[in-house]
């Protein structure tokens, strides 16, 4: 019953470098705040001051951004994939 | 010699050192090159460019690398075409097409990005590179890897055109299809960008990569006499595009090439993928990302990275941005070659159609100077067009004139 959480580069200085880590949370909500009890301020470098997500960030549960589900209050499932991205270029 | 100053975020302004860095620690938000303008006006002028190949290097100090460039040194200086036959379609005085269908090496405008982002992989010192893409990318990071001696590692969705597939595999990449759109292929290769010290262009050298783009608005600028036009339309996928030409000619500006003046930039997506268009119209900055349905491939980003700094720019200069459906990037491929004799792939289609739409709405009026911005070639995107079939005929004169005689009745017809 955990969830695996991928962490982008930028925010592996808060998890000791590590590149994904287990939670155990319902929701990406509360996934970010058991990231942030064990990770003290990687929250703040997620969401603005107002608790939204970031605009440069993407969040993916099980490869679908939560911008087309229910944003941080979308549920994660017992086995769910989390993955956080920064919005990257191309084409 | 090196103009750069080091990296800056454009959201927060955070200053970094010169590394393969592209996304702010502090707020995500993606880095950008800063420059030393003062000391690069006292060097660069309108005659040393002059003397210099026409290549895009002709603009070097612009552009972030420490030494000489030594990828894509022949890529740049594509031609401005004058188009009067199909500015007589259109209805407007003065159109020009800026035409990056004949880019070498790869007949798109991502030669120019993968020139700079390749040049400086080797600066960094990495030994392999790669890219998620939608397939010009990809042709053109597979072809100049190849000339560089770098293995190349390439991601796409698996539904991309025959040609632009072929066009990467040729050059001997490792060419991985993603089942999934390219958004999704984007988010995998950011994941194997955490784990493999490579040269990812788009994701660790994406503020050298983004640089290349400016060449294209130095270019045009370069080409009207060191003047810059009353319009542009640029074609949006990730919106980089239209942000780099905007910042390109700021630069010539700012270091005293051109005069201050005044473009309004127009954005083009298809119908089917829209999320930069549906936010000017919407009247916001917030992108909505979308599932992605078109033809045009090539533009099929739903979560546009620089959508935000896209819709800033459109708004900020006066313009505004349309989309065009399906059938009518078909029909605007078809007027761009028999006015023009330039086959464009469908982004080039989307551009022009997305044109005579805000034409039509009198955003751009016949009295302005427009560029159009055709990035890529017709070549690589057939798959898309439904043509009348041929008939055969048998060596002989009769037959040549029974056929003739027919398509003349049914052109009167």
């Amino acid at each position: 019953m955990a969830q695996k959480v991928i962490i982008p580069t930028p925010l592996r200085r808060f998890t000791n470098g590590v590149d994904a880590v287990e939670v155990n949370a319902p929701t990406v909500g509360d996934v970010f705040n058991q990231l942030e009890t064990n990770f003290p301020g990687i929250r703040d470098r997620l969401c603005e001051s107002n608790g939204e997500l970031r605009r440069f960030i993407n969040v993916y549960v099980d490869g679908e951004d939560i911008r087309f589900l229910d944003r941080l209050k979308t549920n994660v499932g017992p086995e769910a994939e989390v993955s956080i991205v920064p919005a990257i270029a191309g084409g | 010699m090196s103009y750069i100053k080091g990296l800056k975020c454009r959201e927060c302004g955070k200053a970094y050192p010169v590394e393969p860095l592209a996304i702010c620690e502090e707020c995500f938000g993606p880095l950008e090159v800063d420059y030393d303008y003062e000391a690069i006006g006292k060097t660069l002028t309108r005659d040393e460019i002059a003397s210099r190949p026409r290549t895009l290097w002709r603009y070097r100090e612009l552009l972030p690398l420490d030494g000489e460039p030594t990828v894509g040194v022949n890529t740049g200086c594509t031609p401005l075409v004058r188009a009067d036959r199909l500015a007589a379609a259109l209805g407007v005085r003065e159109l020009f097409i800026k035409n990056d269908a004949v880019s070498h090496p790869t007949l798109s405008f991502k030669d120019r990005v993968v020139a700079v982002a390749l040049s400086k992989a080797r600066e960094f010192g990495f030994e392999a590179v790669g890219c998620a893409s939608t397939g010009n990318l990809a042709n053109s990071v597979a072809a100049n890897a190849a000339s560089a001696g770098l293995p190349a590692y390439i991601l796409i969705p698996d539904n991309l055109e025959k040609s632009k597939v072929i066009g990467t595999q040729i050059f001997g990449a490792t060419v991985v299809p993603v089942r999934g759109n390219y958004d999704a292929v984007n988010r995998l290769c950011s994941e194997i960008a955490g784990r493999y010290a490579w040269a990812f262009v788009n994701v660790n050298l994406r503020p050298f990569y983004a640089e290349g783009s400016k060449t294209f608005g130095f270019e045009i600028a370069e080409q009207l006499g060191w003047q810059v036009p009353d319009a542009v339309v640029v074609p949006m996928a990730g919106g980089s595009l239209i942000t780099k030409i905007h910042k390109g000619f700021r630069e010539l500006a700012q270091i005293g090439l051109i005069d201050p003046a005044e473009t309004r930039f127009f954005g083009a997506q298809a119908t089917g993928c829209n999320p930069i268009t549906a936010a000017v119209k919407g009247g916001t900055r917030d992108i909505r990302p979308v599932k992605p349905d078109t033809i045009a491939k090539s533009l099929a980003i739903g979560n546009p990275a620089d959508g935000y700094f896209a819709t800033g720019v459109i708004a900020d200069s006066g313009g505004w941005a349309e989309d065009a459906s399906d059938g009518e990037i078909l029909d605007a491929i078809r007027l761009l070659a028999t006015t023009e004799g330039i086959f464009a792939e469908t982004a080039g289609g989307t551009t022009l159609a997305v044109t005579q739409k805000l034409i039509a709405q009198g955003r751009i009026k016949p009295t302005d100077r427009i560029v159009i911005a055709i990035t890529g070639n017709g070549l690589k995107t057939q798959e898309a067009l439904k043509l009348e079939e041929l008939q055969s005929i048998e060596p002989k004169l009769s037959d040549f004139e029974a056929l003739i005689d027919k398509r003349r009745a049914v052109r009167a017809a």
